[in-house]
């Protein structure tokens, strides 16, 4: 038995710890410490475990979960952990680009090739997409008012193959070298001739995991929404980001296959001699940025639709008014699904086609400006002559809406070809889409988990924290992106790791400036959420509606129980809930109760997502009975599965009337509280609707309540 | 809708098996999802082959010098007729509820999906050996291996599949699930089909014209 059959191209030298001892330097020391902290945190996490005697629970009420509220849960925790990761390598970046103005910085340009290679990677697909993702699941089913997503096992399979390549992710901190080809890795750069070794195979492979478990996701999200609607929810009664929820399944339905395709061609030139893309023999790499942003650009409105439908709730919510243009604002979310597939060679405007295709492509560019515009308008106006209340979410979606269009002016700027060429592979880029993406996706994902927070764990979180850290993030995302504007209008190239321009300098301290207060920003996030969960008793609001919410989510308890409704609900008009407590139907007794059915818990899907793991890993390192035996294993318990016909269980129909008879006679009893006192701990989720309390005041309007009820 | 409306034309008659019917709504929808997905990821590889097929040939042989028409033709015709048997065992689950004549008629659909991809080994081997035409002699080449490989794939996983169905049959009987199953195995096996179809007509047929 030789070496390379047992263990493949592994060797002692893989591990990053050897690095610092073979040639020590900054560089090195960092990568090891990365690695150390990557061990540790994987060891601290067994012994907390352990100690804590936490890993039966883990196993048998989270990770054998099919709850696809479990489930959202575990998608958001995936993308907090790695949002930690990439925005400390983000904060390493900049360090290094102030450090090395007129020298070489204390990072190597590999290290630094390889930061921003899993930086953009681990941005996109393992926390933007893990994100939205988690919170569709969450939130969706309930929007509908359903018991449950279509395929339950599906999307716990969708989950453990993204948990797969996150893991991937992680391991490359500790064993070998990332990739160091950029998010995007193009070849022929990131062909075998030029980058021989483990890195891009990590790319490809950590990037395929996390694009079959997308295309599963859309999948059974697009089937959900057409099947699962409670009687009564018309496609036009459904809340907004159950709208978004759908055309973003449809476009991950359509845009995954193009990525699947490009890294599986991507890997037969690597591992196979093929030539799709190399130089030479036919091979063409406009192939590859043909097909990675037939992906890649749909890939920004998969992750923005689903930020567009959490502001639309927060802005209707926090504005206690109806959203303004519904009609509008689904007709637009439509529009920009469908042309998000028209525009994908904007990204590749200076690479040699003709200037009539150039000229379709940025007027197609700037057109998705119109309904993204309705949209903002449509926002604007549902706050006029409303009620607002500035809470952290609704901080967010004010900022959103400056910034925003800022970064919208950017982009149909290079929307035009010819000011495209002057400044592609600049700074003014990178600007241009963390602009977009930032206040677009993720304070959208973090206005959403201050929204529905109250929603899933039954508590809401502390207001003055979740204010603190909007107070950085707002303006350290400014600091952060506004001066590489100017960066990039100065001639600063991207994916640069040194400068001897001291025009620069500058600009370069602010957007470090900014970095840091965007750090300090997550870690109060973090502090906000430990804060909260110890003072959870204070900021309790099991009675489900915190926020006098409009949808259907909110007429639960919080948190919500397994079967989601007790009793499917009949929806007949929009905001059903909103509708319901104004009409004086909220909390009311259903007439019969029904044993539920759901699902049973299975180690289906966590021992695929193992084996797809150490597949991945098995190709990556080229460990070739690894790769055999884990492949036949992944099928193999899909074969088992599914001669199991025991896969559900009963919850009989009296244990479920008792727990929601208490639930409503604790919310008729509850004397509801005003909008003025929301943020108080006389919040139990019980709003008094702001239509009543304006009618009746708010001392006697929980009394009006409670008859109606 | 009542169940009468949305009845699905694979399953019993009406009124026979409203359970069946109310399962088949979902999870059929599902699968003709499924089936889109994968009718992109084809139509991007026939994308890729339309490319490399024209400037991808290099010092390569050209598309008319390495496909053999005849192959291709009676490949054709194993997968159509293999549709064909599948249909008698959709036939035979519906109107005679007989789990034999499902399995016998599966049988004759897995020895004609095995033979077409036997066949097409057969014309890879051919390929490299008398035509010097492996994947990696062109682009157009690995766009080739790619595009027809990833059918073959396809219907190599769909006889594995159709094995996995001939031992449900046997130990669980013809249930509701099993039902649904052989129904969505039907579809994959008939797109398959159509995907053949176009694989013959514009890599083989336009292959060998030009």
């Amino acid at each position: 038995m030789s070496w390379e059959l047992i263990f493949g191209q592994l060797k002692w030298s893989s591990l990053v710890f050897t690095g610092a001892i073979e040639n020590p330097s900054l560089s090195e020391f960092i990568a090891s410490g990365a690695g150390t902290v990557a061990v540790l945190g994987a060891v601290a996490s067994v012994i907390l475990l352990t100690v804590k005697g936490w890993w039966v629970p883990l196993w048998r009420d989270w990770l054998t979960s099919v709850d696809h509220k479990k489930v959202g849960i575990m998608y958001i925790v995936i993308a907090l952990v790695m949002f930690a990761r990439a925005v400390i390598e983000a904060a390493l970046m900049r360090a290094q680009q102030l450090s090395a103005y007129d020298s070489t910085g204390f990072l190597s340009a590999d290290h630094f090739g390889q930061l921003f290679s899993t930086h953009g990677t681990i941005m996109i697909f393992f926390v933007a997409m893990p994100f939205i993702t988690g919170l569709m699941n969450y939130v969706m089913p309930l929007q509908i008012g359903a018991r449950d997503v279509s395929f339950p096992l599906l999307n716990a399979i969708s989950l453990m193959l993204t948990l797969a390549g996150a893991i991937l992710m992680m391991v490359s901190l500790v064993v070998g070298q990332f990739s160091t080809g950029g998010w995007t890795a193009y070849p022929p750069f990131t062909g075998i001739q030029f980058n021989p070794g483990e890195g891009v195979d990590y790319w490809i492979w950590a990037v395929s995991l996390g694009s079959i478990g997308s295309t599963l996701t859309g999948l059974n999200f697009a089937v959900t929404i057409y099947k699962k609607r409670c009687p009564g929810m018309t496609l036009f009664r459904m809340p907004l980001f159950t709208w978004t929820t759908l055309c973003t399944s449809i476009l991950m339905i359509f845009a995954m296959a193009p990525l699947t395709a490009a890294t599986a061609m991507l890997a037969l030139d690597r591992y196979a001699g093929f030539h799709f893309f190399t130089n030479g023999q036919g091979g063409n790499m406009m192939n590859y940025a043909n097909l990675f942003w037939l992906f890649g650009h749909p890939e920004v409105y998969i992750l923005i639709l689903p930020a567009f439908g959490v502001w639309s709730e927060v802005v209707a919510t926090f504005s206690s008014k109806r959203i303004y243009g519904y009609t509008s604002l689904v007709y637009a979310t439509m529009c920009i699904a469908v042309l998000s597939f028209a525009v994908w060679l904007h990204h590749f405007f200076t690479m040699g086609q003709s200037a009539n295709v150039n000229a379709f492509f940025g007027i197609a560019t700037m057109v998705i400006g119109v309904p993204t515009g309705v949209k903002v308008y449509d926002w604007l106006l549902t706050m006029v002559g409303g009620r607002i209340r500035f809470s952290t979410p609704m901080l967010f979606h004010i900022n959103f809406l400056l910034t925003f269009i800022l970064g919208g002016m950017t982009g149909v700027l290079l929307a035009n070809p010819s000011v495209d060429f002057q400044v592609h592979n600049t700074l003014f880029l990178v600007a241009h889409f963390h602009n977009m993406i930032i206040p677009g996706v993720l304070f959208g994902m973090f206005a959403a988990v201050q929204f529905w927070f109250p929603k899933v764990f039954g508590f809401r979180l502390h207001e003055g924290l979740g204010r603190a850290s909007f107070w950085c993030f707002a303006p350290g995302f400014l600091l952060a992106f506004f001066p590489l504007y100017w960066l990039g209008m100065m001639g600063a190239t991207r994916r640069t790791y040194m400068w001897a321009d001291p025009d620069y300098l500058p600009w370069f301290a602010l957007a470090m400036a900014g970095a840091a207060l965007i750090l300090a920003g997550f870690t109060l996030m973090v502090v906000q959420i430990v804060v909260s969960v110890r003072r959870r008793a204070q900021l309790a609001a099991p009675l489900g509606d915190p926020w006098d919410g409009r949808t259907l989510e909110w007429a639960i308890p919080s948190p919500t129980p397994e079967w989601n409704f007790a009793v499917i609900p009949q929806v007949v008009s929009r905001d059903a809930f909103y509708e319901a407590k104004k009409a004086g139907h909220a909390y009311r007794s259903p007439v019969a109760y029904e044993d539920i059915e759901v699902p049973r818990n299975t180690a289906t899907a966590p021992l695929i997502g193992l084996f797809a793991c150490a597949w991945a890993f098995g190709l990556v390192w080229h460990i070739w009975w690894l790769v055999a035996v884990s492949f036949l294993m992944m099928w193999a318990v899909v074969i088992v599965r599914s001669f199991e016909t025991d896969t559900t269980e009963t919850i009989p129909a009296e244990a479920v009337k008792a727990a929601n008879e208490a639930f409503l006679a604790a919310a008729r009893a509850a004397p509801g509280v005003s909008r003025e006192r929301e943020m108080t701990s006389d919040n139990r989720g019980k709003a008094l609707p702001e239509g009543l309390e304006s009618l009746s005041g708010p001392v006697s309007s929980g009394a009006a309540v409670e008859v109606l009820s | 809708m009542s169940v009468s409306e949305r009845l699905h034309p694979g399953l019993n008659l009406a009124g026979t098996d409203p359970e069946a019917h109310e399962a088949a709504e979902e999870v059929m929808f599902g699968f003709w999802i499924f089936l889109m997905s994968d009718l992109v990821l084809f139509a991007v590889l026939f994308a890729t082959y339309a490319a490399m097929s024209v400037q991808g040939i290099a010092d390569g042989p050209r598309p008319a010098e390495v496909f053999d028409l005849t192959a291709a033709f009676v490949e054709t015709l194993l997968l159509l007729l293999s549709s064909f048997a599948f249909g008698f065992a959709m036939l035979a689950m519906k109107y005679r509820e007989s789990g034999r004549g499902v399995l016998a008629w599966l049988l004759v659909t897995g020895v004609l999906g095995a033979a077409f991809v036997g066949m097409e080994l057969h014309d890879y081997y051919v390929m490299v050996t008398a035509h010097g035409a492996p994947p990696q002699a062109s682009g157009f080449l690995s766009a080739y291996y790619l595009l027809t490989g990833t059918h073959a794939l396809h219907v190599s996983s769909g006889l594995v599949w159709m094995a996995v169905m001939a031992v449900q049959i046997s130990v669980m009987g013809l249930n509701t699930t099993v039902k649904l199953r052989l129904m969505r195995l039907a579809l994959f096996w008939h797109m398959l089909d159509v995907v053949w179809i176009a694989i013959f007509t514009f890599v083989y047929l336009f292959g060998v014209v030009s």
